[in-house]
């Protein structure tokens, strides 16, 4: 008697771990306990069948519950990509020659792997800016294309652009090289860059047919439309 | 060939990598869903709370410790959001499946334990246990999470978590003998 009243508690306590017995989460000295607390207790045992009984219909319960639409994963993904922009866009203001000097340094997928900032270097090294960083020109008061003049209106052809996440600043260099267009302006909410894809007037199915013609190049540009 | 470990993904999503962020998203998300799922009853508002538990690790990668598995950082981001959410909207209506899972009161015990089997019986009472239980219940049953795990996501002690687990499965029980299914315990 004085014996089974000893081993009550030990019981409670074997009993409590079932449930993590039957799903294998116990540690070993537990699980050992247990195994052998059950093959002298019959009761016990017939209770470790119901844990089983209910561990069972608890995963069929959840398995039957489905999986999210895909249209989680495109909110997801765009939410990070604006989010990356918004952050392309901040650091650029706040501190951009330590930031540059920084990129060229590391060339962090983080970093350079964004079309905003890949764009934003490329646009730098067309503008002959990335040699004054380097020279020790580092001061906060840098005027580029792409924040500092107000672009010309009225003369050349005008269109939006973003850029491919995957373009590098290789990339971007050479469609800028290649295709003759520059930028004005950006980067804009979105990632998106103003450029300039013709020096002189083009009527309208002119500009159409110029940006139909850079949208080809799909390594760099994710998506174009003309602007005024 | 060994699959990049959760701990490794999260080191490479804190440096920006997106692939490592969709292969981490692509191996959690449906557990996670269903965690969420079973705690809001409603499936739009669950699909809206993954996507904001997955922008956090986004954000928060690089604070992740791994003192604890990744998919227990995850769910608990997950509980979070979700009771959030539910102080948010207490009343917010249970969609059609889960509602319908709930036991009918009206039911006759006997009609219903002739209608269905013991399992089917099961999984309604499962169902039917508060969401305080449903939880305990799927995160030791089904996300497999030991006692020390359970504790870090729900936010009690060790020993609460024994004795929380021991009074959902004896509700369990009552709901099953209410439905004509004696099993004899507690």
């Amino acid at each position: 008697m004085i014996a089974s009243r000893d081993k009550a508690p030990e019981r409670e306590d074997i009993e409590a771990m079932l449930p993590w017995h039957a799903a294998g989460t116990l540690s070993r000295r537990d699980a050992e306990r247990v195994e052998q607390a059950l093959a002298q207790d019959a009761e016990l045992a017939r209770r470790f069948e119901l844990v089983r009984e209910e561990m069972a219909e608890t995963i069929h319960l959840n398995e039957t519950l489905g999986a999210p639409s895909a249209r989680v994963a495109q909110r997801l993904f765009a939410a990070i990509d604006a989010e990356e922009a918004g952050v392309t866009r901040r650091t650029f203001r706040l501190d951009f020659s330590g930031w540059l000097t920084g990129l060229v340094e590391r060339v962090s997928p983080r970093t350079l792997a964004w079309s905003g900032v890949a764009a934003a270097v490329a646009i730098l090294l067309q503008a002959g800016l990335l040699a004054g960083v380097f020279l020790g020109e580092r001061g906060s008061s840098y005027q580029t294309a792409s924040f500092g003049e107000t672009p010309a209106s009225g003369h050349g052809a005008y269109a939006l652009v973003r850029f491919n996440p995957a373009a590098t600043v290789g990339d971007i260099t050479k469609f800028f090289d290649q295709h003759k267009v520059s930028l004005v302006e950006g980067p804009r909410s979105g990632g998106i860059y103003r450029i300039q894809v013709s020096k002189t007037n083009l009527s309208k199915d002119e500009t159409a047919k110029r940006v139909a013609q850079l949208a080809e190049d799909k390594n760099v540009v994710a998506f174009i439309v003309p602007t005024p | 060939m060994q699959a990049t470990s959760d701990e490794a993904l999260i080191s490479r999503i804190a440096t920006g990598d997106r692939l490592a962020m969709q292969v981490l998203y692509a191996r959690h998300h449906v557990r996670v869903y269903r965690f969420v799922l079973r705690l809001v009853g409603n499936a739009a508002v669950a699909e809206d709370l993954i996507s904001e538990v997955f922008l956090d690790v986004w954000r928060q990668a690089g604070k992740f410790e791994a003192r604890s598995a990744a998919s227990t950082w995850l769910l608990a981001i997950a509980r979070f959001k979700a009771l959030s959410a539910m102080r948010r909207k207490p009343e917010e209506e249970l969609d059609e499946e889960t509602a319908g899972a709930i036991e009918d009161p009206a039911d006759d015990p006997e009609v219903t334990a002739q209608k269905k089997d013991k399992g089917e019986i099961l999984r309604r009472c499962l169902t039917a246990l508060s969401s305080e239980h449903r939880e305990i219940i799927d995160l030791v049953y089904y996300h497999e999470k030991s006692v020390e795990e359970v504790a870090g996501i729900v936010g009690i002690p060790e020993a609460t978590v024994k004795t929380r687990m021991f009074y959902a499965r004896k509700k369990l029980s009552e709901l099953l003998k209410a439905a004509g299914v004696d099993r004899g315990w507690p």
